[in-house]
C-alpha cells in the first residue's frame, strides 16, 4: 500500500464530489427533505390514522361518543352516492349518517373493520379493566427517524462508490489508471474512505438537523451511535464494492443496487417493525447490514443500549463489512 | 541501436476469435514505431498487449530483455484513443496527481511548456476542446517523463490545424530521445512520424519496415492522375493500370513517357496532368485490399 497514491486519489475523488453540485444538493436535499416531510406529517395532536365521511350536519355530533374517537378523521359529505364510492374504493374507511343510525363500510378493507368494532363497542358488556405500560412511550416519528437516516446512508453508501466505479470504468478512467503502478487496492480503498468520510458527514448533519426540528429523544451515547454508523456505512460501502467489481454499464449497476437496495429497505424495518411477518423473512433480514444498522440505532437512542449490549449487531457488521470486502477486492477488474 | 521492447509468437485469443496470431516486433530505442491497420486487423489488441493492459494467450514480451513488470509500468506513458478524465477536476490537478503515482515525475512547468498547456491549465476538464484535451492527456503520459510513449491514435476526430499542431508536439517528444509507438489511420501522420511502421490485417504483421523501404519494396511506378472529365473513357492503355475514381482517372506506369505519349495520342488533355509518386496509403490499400471493413 503507497499511501501517496492513495491520498492522491482520496483527494481527487473528494473534490469531484464536492465540486459535484447536484451530487452534493441531492445528497443534503433528499434526507432534509424527508425530514421536513415527517416533522410536517408529525407536527399538531397526532397523524389520523382513518377516514370516516360523516353525512349530515357532522358539527352537531363532535362532541358525543364515537364522534370524539382520536386518531379518526371525520370529514362531512354531502353527496352520499360519491361517499360510498370512495368508500368501495379505500378512500374513505366508513360512511356515517348519525341521524339515521347507520354506516357503511367496505366488508374487503381491515380499517373498515375495525372502525365498525370500535363504534359497535365489542366487549362493552364485559369490558376489560385498562392498564397503562410504564416504559418510555416514545411517537412513531421517534421509532421510525433512526430507519430513515440509515436508509440514507443506505443509498448513498451504495450508488455513491457502486455507480461511480462502473461509471470509470465505462468510460476509460479505470483503463487509464490500470496502466500506472497505482494497485486496485490503493484504489478501492481511496474510494471507500472517500465516500464514508462524506456519508459519515452528511447522516450527522442530517442527524442534527432533523434533531433541531424534531427533537427526538437520545438514551444513549453519541459516540457509540457514531460508531454503529461508521461500521455500517463501511459494510454498506463493502456491498457496493462488489456491485462495482465487474459491471461495465450503469444500467446493469444500477439493477443491481436496486435490487439490494430495496429488499433491504422493505425488510430492515424501516417504516415498520418486523414483529409478526413470517420467521423466513425475518431470518433473511438478518442477513441484512441495514437490519442490524436499525436495530442496533434504535437500541442507542431509544433504549439507552451500551455497545455491549450490541456488540451482537456490530460483530455481525464487522463480518459483513470483511466478507463483503474480501469478495469485491477478489471480484475486482479495472476493465 | 538497442532494442527496448520486443515480442515473439504473440497470440491473444477471446472465445475462440484470434484477435493478435503470432506477431514478432521490435521495437528500438530513441526510435517511432507506426502500428498500422485497417478496423479490426488487431492493432489496438497488440498494443494493449504491449502496454501489459491484456496477458497474451501465448507469446512473450520483453521490456530491456526482461518481462514486464514494476519498472515497465514506471518507464511507461500511455495515450489512449478515448479516456476520460474526472469530472470537475482541472488539468492542473489531473497532472498531479498522476505525478503522486510515479517516484520520478518531470517538473510542471516543463509539462505545461511542452504540451502548450498554460491557456487552460486551471480549467474543468470537462470544458477543453478536443486539440486541449489531447494536449492535456499527452501531458498526462508524459508526467513520469517515460523511456517508452504509447500513442493509440492521438489525433484522431481532431481538425487539420490542431492535428499538425500535435504532430509538431511529437516530433518535438522524438527530438528529446524517446522511444514512441504510434497507431494512426492516417497515413500522412506515420509517413511524418514513423521510422518504421508495420502493418497489420487478420492478426497478423504483413509488412514491416521504414516508410521509404516499404514503398520502394513494393512499387516502382509513378501515378499520374487525370480528371474523369479530361478522359471520360479511360479505357486501359497499353502495360499501364487505370483505375478510374469519382472524379479522377489514375494511370499506374512505370514509364511516364510512354503513357504520356498514348495519352497525346488520343488526343487527351493534359493541362490538367499531375504526376505523384506512390504513397503510404496505396501501399495500405495494396495490402489490405479495398473492400469495406467494418
Amino acid at each position: 500500500m503507497n499511501w501517496r497514491r492513495f491520498w492522491a486519489v482520496l483527494i481527487c475523488r473528494n473534490r469531484e464530489f464536492l465540486r459535484d453540485r447536484s451530487a452534493l444538493t441531492w445528497n443534503l436535499f433528499f434526507p432534509i427533505s424527508l425530514i421536513a416531510g415527517f416533522a410536517f406529517a408529525f407536527s399538531g395532536p397526532g397523524l389520523d390514522l382513518y377516514k370516516v365521511g360523516v353525512l349530515g350536519d357532522a358539527s352537531a355530533w363532535t362532541n358525543s361518543g364515537f364522534f370524539t374517537t382520536r386518531y379518526i378523521q371525520f370529514i362531512p359529505v354531502s353527496n352520499p352516492a360519491q361517499a360510498l364510492t370512495k368508500v368501495e374504493r379505500h378512500q374513505l374507511d366508513m360512511l356515517i349518517d348519525p341521524a339515521g343510525r347507520r354506516y357503511w363500510i367496505n366488508d374487503q378493507a381491515p380499517k373498515g373493520y375495525l372502525l365498525e368494532k370500535v363504534l359497535r363497542g365489542v366487549d362493552a358488556a364485559t369490558p376489560f379493566s385498562k392498564q397503562t405500560v410504564s416504559g418510555r412511550a416514545i411517537r412513531y416519528v421517534d421509532w421510525v427517524m433512526p430507519g430513515v437516516l440509515a436508509m440514507n446512508m443506505m443509498f448513498g453508501c451504495l450508488f455513491g462508490v457502486g455507480y461511480v466505479i462502473v461509471r470509470y470504468r465505462k468510460n476509460g478512467m479505470l483503463k487509464r489508471l490500470k496502466a500506472t503502478p497505482l494497485t486496485p487496492l490503493e484504489f478501492l480503498t481511496a474510494q471507500v474512505v472517500s465516500r464514508l468520510w462524506l456519508m459519515l458527514a452528511t447522516t450527522v448533519l442530517v442527524f442534527v438537523g432533523a434533531d433541531q426540528v424534531i427533537g427526538f429523544p437520545m438514551h444513549g451515547s453519541y459516540l457509540d451511535l457514531f460508531l454503529v454508523c461508521l461500521i455500517g456505512a463501511i459494510s454498506l460501502i463493502s456491498l457496493g464494492l462488489i456491485v462495482a467489481a465487474r459491471a461495465t454499464s450503469e444500467e446493469l449497476a444500477a439493477g443491481l443496487l436496486n435490487l439490494l437496495s430495496w429488499p433491504m429497505t422493505f425488510l430492515s424495518g424501516v417504516w415498520f417493525s418486523l414483529e409478526g411477518v413470517h420467521p423466513f423473512l425475518q431470518r433473511c433480514a438478518q442477513l441484512a447490514p441495514l437490519t442490524h444498522i436499525i436495530d442496533a440505532a434504535r437500541a442507542i437512542i431509544l433504549d439507552g443500549a451500551t455497545l455491549s449490549d450490541v456488540s451482537g449487531h456490530l460483530l455481525a457488521l464487522t463480518v459483513m463489512s470483511l466478507g463483503f470486502m474480501a469478495v469485491g477486492a477478489w471480484l475486482f477488474r479495472w476493465e | 541501436m538497442a532494442v527496448l521492447l520486443e515480442t515473439h509468437g504473440l497470440v491473444k485469443r477471446f472465445r475462440g476469435v484470434t484477435a493478435v496470431d503470432g506477431v514478432d516486433l521490435a521495437i528500438c530505442a530513441g526510435r517511432c514505431f507506426g502500428l498500422l491497420g485497417p478496423n479490426g486487423a488487431g492493432k489496438t489488441t497488440t498494443v494493449e498487449l504491449l502496454e501489459g493492459i491484456q496477458q497474451p494467450t501465448h507469446g512473450w514480451i520483453r521490456y530491456r530483455g526482461e518481462a514486464l513488470g514494476a519498472r515497465f509500468r514506471q518507464d511507461i506513458g500511455i495515450m489512449f484513443q478515448s479516456t476520460a478524465l474526472q469530472d470537475h477536476i482541472t488539468g492542473r490537478e489531473n497532472l498531479q496527481m498522476f505525478s503522486q503515482f510515479y517516484p520520478r515525475t518531470l517538473p510542471l512547468a516543463e509539462l505545461v511548456e511542452t504540451c502548450a498547456l498554460g491557456d487552460f491549465l486551471d480549467r474543468d476538464a470537462r470544458k477543453l476542446s478536443g486539440g486541449q484535451r489531447q494536449r492535456l492527456l499527452l501531458a498526462i503520459a508524459l508526467v513520469n517523463d517515460p523511456e517508452l510513449l504509447f500513442l493509440d491514435e492521438p489525433t484522431t476526430g481532431l481538425d487539420p490545424q490542431a492535428r499538425r499542431n500535435f504532430w509538431a508536439l511529437i516530433q518535438r517528444i522524438k527530438a528529446s530521445g524517446k522511444t514512441v509507438l504510434l497507431t494512426t489511420h492516417y497515413m500522412e501522420e506515420a509517413y511524418l512520424l514513423c521510422d518504421e511502421i508495420a502493418i497489420m490485417d487478420h492478426g497478423r504483421i504483413i509488412a514491416q519496415g521504414s516508410p521509404r523501404q516499404l514503398l520502394a519494396a513494393h512499387f516502382d511506378d509513378v501515378v499520374l492522375q487525370l480528371p474523369l472529365a479530361d478522359f471520360p473513357d479511360p479505357t486501359p492503355l497499353a502495360a499501364h493500370t487505370v483505375i478510374q475514381g469519382q472524379d479522377v482517372v489514375e494511370i499506374f506506369t512505370r514509364d511516364v513517357n510512354a503513357a504520356i505519349q498514348e495519352l497525346l495520342a488520343r488526343k487527351i488533355s493534359l493541362a490538367r496532368l499531375q504526376i505523384r509518386p506512390r504513397t503510404l496509403e496505396d501501399l495500405f490499400l495494396e495490402l489490405t485490399g479495398r473492400e469495406l471493413r467494418s
